[in-house]
Parts: C-alpha cells; sequence; structure tokens
C-alpha cells in the first residue's frame, strides 16, 4: 500500500507491506539508520520517534500509522532551522557526557526533547521517572539525567530568546 | 510478521462489518498488545481493522454526575486530562502510570478493556469505578464485562466505542510494579461513592475482580487502618516467576492501603 507523511519536514511517499514495521521502514527502505533497533520488544526505546510531536516506539508501530501524519526521526533534530548547530539537547548530551557507547543515544534524545517540550519545569523525579521506557545497557544513567535536564533548561533559554 | 491485509474504515458499522466477514480478523487501537503478538507470530491475522480512521472515537466528555471516555483516547491524554484530573484524579493518575511514555503515546482505554490482560491497569479502574462499557451495540455494566483471563463478554464483531464513568467522592490506585515490564504485580483501585466503596483488585489473579470484606469495611469506615487486618485467600491466585500467591495476597492489602490513601490525598 502507498502512504504519505512528512519526514522531517519533507513529504514523503513510500510504498509499504501493511505488516512492516515503522523501524524498518526508516533503516532499510529510507537509509536513515539513526534509530537504533535494540531489543525490538519495545522495552529498550532506542528506536524513538516523534509520530505527530509524541513519542513513540517505531518498532512497535506498524508502517500504515504513518499515513497522513508528521514523523520526527533523530536525523531531524536540529538547533535553529536551517542551521548545521546541534539541537539544545544534543549539545547537553555532549556537554555532560551523557552517553557511553552511544547505542541508546537517539531513543535517549527523542524522549529527552519530547519531555521537556511537554513539561518545562521538569526536576529530576521527572526525568527519571520518564526515561523509564528507556534502557542504557551501560547504565550510564546518572550522566544521562543531567544531561536533560541541562537539555531541558537550554531548551526553556532559547524558547525565551 | 506473517502478511496481513489492512483496512482503515471511517465509520462503526463499516469496521464491524469487515471484523464479521474476514474470518479471524482483528482489530488494532494502539498496538501496543497486538502489535507484539503479531511480531512473536503468537496470532497470525489474516487482516487488521485499524480504528485510527474512526475521529468519534476519540476525546473526553463531561456529562455532569459522569465522564465519558472515546475507546480511542490514548493514556497520554486521559492522563494530561484537567477533566479527569479534577472530577476522577484517581484514574488520570491510573493512566499515567501505565507503561511508559512512549506506550502512553499509543496504548488506548478501548484496547487496554478489550484486550482484559490480567495484569493490565485500566480493567481495575473500570471495575473499581463500576463504569459501563459503551459499545456498537450495547452498553455493559463493568460487573458483567471482565470474564477472566483475556475473555469479556464482547461479542464477535463487536466494538467497544467508549466507557461512561460514573464521579466518585473520592478515588485512588495505587500498584506494586513488576521491576522489569512495569506491569501490575498487584494494582488496587479503590472508590467511594454516597451509598457504597468498591474495591478492584488487578494483577494478582487470572482477571481483574472485586473485594467485598474491604468494600464493607471501607463503607463503615475509609481510611486504610479499617482493611489493615483483611488479607484475601491465596486461593486462585497467580504464582509465578515475578511472585508467589501468598507474596500478592499481602500485596493486596498493602496497595488497597496505599490506595486509600492516594483517595484520601
Amino acid at each position: 500500500m502507498q502512504i504519505s507523511f512528512t519526514l522531517n519536514g519533507r513529504p514523503t511517499t513510500v510504498d509499504v507491506e501493511p505488516a512492516s514495521l515503522v523501524a524498518e521502514l526508516l533503516r532499510e527502505q529510507l537509509h536513515l539508520t539513526g534509530t537504533h533497533i535494540g531489543c525490538d520488544t519495545s522495552q529498550c526505546g532506542a528506536c524513538v520517534v516523534h509520530l505527530d510531536g509524541l513519542p513513540v516506539k517505531s518498532c512497535t508501530l506498524l508502517a500504515p500509522a504513518l499515513d497522513g501524519a508528521t514523523l520526527l526521526t533523530i536525523e531531524g533534530l536540529q538547533g535553529a532551522p536551517g542551521s548545521n548547530l546541534m539541537h539544545p539537547m544534543q549539545e547537553a548530551f555532549r556537554e555532560h557526557h551523557g552517553l557511553q557507547c552511544g547505542f541508546c543515544t537517539p531513543g535517549m534524545l527523542m524522549t529527552a526533547v519530547a519531555l521537556a517540550a511537554e513539561k518545562p519545569d521538569l526536576t529530576e523525579a521527572d526525568v527519571r521517572h520518564g526515561l523509564e521506557g528507556n534502557i542504557c545497557r551501560c547504565t550510564g544513567y546518572q550522566n544521562i539525567v543531567v544531561s536533560v535536564l541541562a537539555g531541558a533548561a537550554a531548551m526553556n533559554a532559547a524558547k525565551g530568546d | 510478521m506473517k502478511p496481513f491485509a489492512y483496512h482503515q474504515p471511517d465509520q462503526i458499522p463499516d469496521a464491524a462489518k469487515l471484523l464479521t466477514t474476514i474470518e479471524d480478523s482483528k482489530l488494532v487501537a494502539g498496538g501496543m498488545t497486538l502489535i507484539p503478538t503479531l511480531k512473536q507470530r503468537l496470532a497470525s491475522p489474516p487482516a487488521l481493522v485499524d480504528l485510527s480512521k474512526l475521529g468519534s472515537l476519540k476525546g473526553i466528555t463531561d456529562d455532569g454526575a459522569t465522564i465519558t471516555i472515546g475507546a480511542m483516547t490514548p493514556h497520554a491524554v486521559v492522563a494530561a486530562s484537567k477533566l479527569v484530573q479534577t472530577k476522577i484524579p484517581g484514574l488520570a493518575a491510573l493512566a499515567s502510570m501505565i507503561g511508559d511514555p512512549a506506550v502512553r503515546s499509543r496504548g488506548t482505554i478501548g484496547g487496554s478493556v478489550a484486550n482484559n490482560d490480567p495484569a493490565a491497569d485500566y480493567p481495575a479502574g473500570v471495575l473499581g469505578l463500576g463504569a459501563t462499557v459503551i459499545t456498537s451495540t450495547r452498553e455493559i455494566a463493568a460487573d458483567k464485562f471482565f470474564l477472566g483471563l483475556f475473555e469479556t463478554a464482547l461479542e464477535p464483531g463487536e466494538i467497544i466505542t467508549a466507557i461512561r464513568f460514573p464521579v466518585p467522592l473520592k478515588a485512588g490506585y495505587a500498584k506494586f510494579k513488576a521491576p522489569a515490564s512495569r506491569y501490575a504485580l498487584v494494582g488496587m483501585f479503590v472508590a467511594k461513592f454516597a451509598d457504597a466503596v468498591r474495591v478492584a483488585v488487578t494483577g494478582a489473579g487470572p482477571g481483574v475482580f472485586r473485594v467485598p470484606p474491604m468494600e464493607a469495611a471501607l463503607s463503615e469506615n475509609f481510611e486504610p487502618s479499617a482493611i489493615a487486618a483483611i488479607k484475601i485467600d491465596n486461593d486462585g491466585l497467580t504464582s509465578d516467576i515475578h511472585a508467589e500467591a501468598d507474596y500478592r495476597a499481602h500485596l493486596v492489602t498493602v496497595m488497597a492501603k496505599r490506595a486509600v490513601d492516594a483517595a484520601l490525598s
């Protein structure tokens, strides 16, 4: 079946099998390999993308669900529109060493950006509760939480500018 | 996943017709249970009937003494709803504890209730509040809806369209989460109405059930201490890798006290 959606700001039309997953479509058909598949059982969160602004696990989303929707993947995260700058959340992860092996990082970033957008005054408890569906197998949670708090503050500051 | 045909009807009668005419076809709402089931090939339906184009199934309405939540309303919307937070804060709290943020973006109340997973959260809220399940053909009282392990009163071709909740004086939910899955090892929903108290348990047995001795004690005195000495029988409770039946029975009392505390706070 043919589906049309907006992918990282660009209108996109593709042919998909109904029995296919968004994570597979992104990686294998559209070659956007920033979205990682960790567990493929909707537990680890490495595959989180934003569907119509909300975080979802793309390994547990059928491709037909994209029809008419707006999808943002890790490749679409950016600082000021049109710039080559990193998103403030990505900057915060670099600044505070919020990653070790980096495999979980795309999903952590997408979940963190959604979390910060939903609640401007995030607390550490909010961040730990909000990252419940993202697993870091290096167990580097301490710096990830620090990074998310710093990134959320930077997103707020950027909004105020 | 085995291949399947995909239908996206925009009218409820069309969806019901597809469901009855294509043998073994399945409804898909948020897919948070069905998609993992398809991926593991525990189910291989020839066709899926996607309910996402049925706009009338989404949204929350205030009817005064009741609130009605459309079947396709995601958990995140219920959790963040000012209406639900004001009128039944215990139900908004329950929705905020389901799975993780990504699951709450997609998972729906109708899907959860229709699936009737023995450890799902919503069945406790629906039974604990004495809600009414509204379907494409009739209305079913919660007490007659949940029939045990993944079993409900839904007939073939019948589709849940909304759940109608009576607004209680107080209500609270407390759950002890299984550490890995975040499903309820035991979840307790308590609701105090002018004429009665209802107590519902999820996670402890093969399906959601009520606890009449706790309801009687809380009707006399709606305080955690009123039920501290009430312990339910281990018989029929689940024993598995996560917890033995006697531990689940113990948690029923502990979490019921916390649910009353939550309702009072």
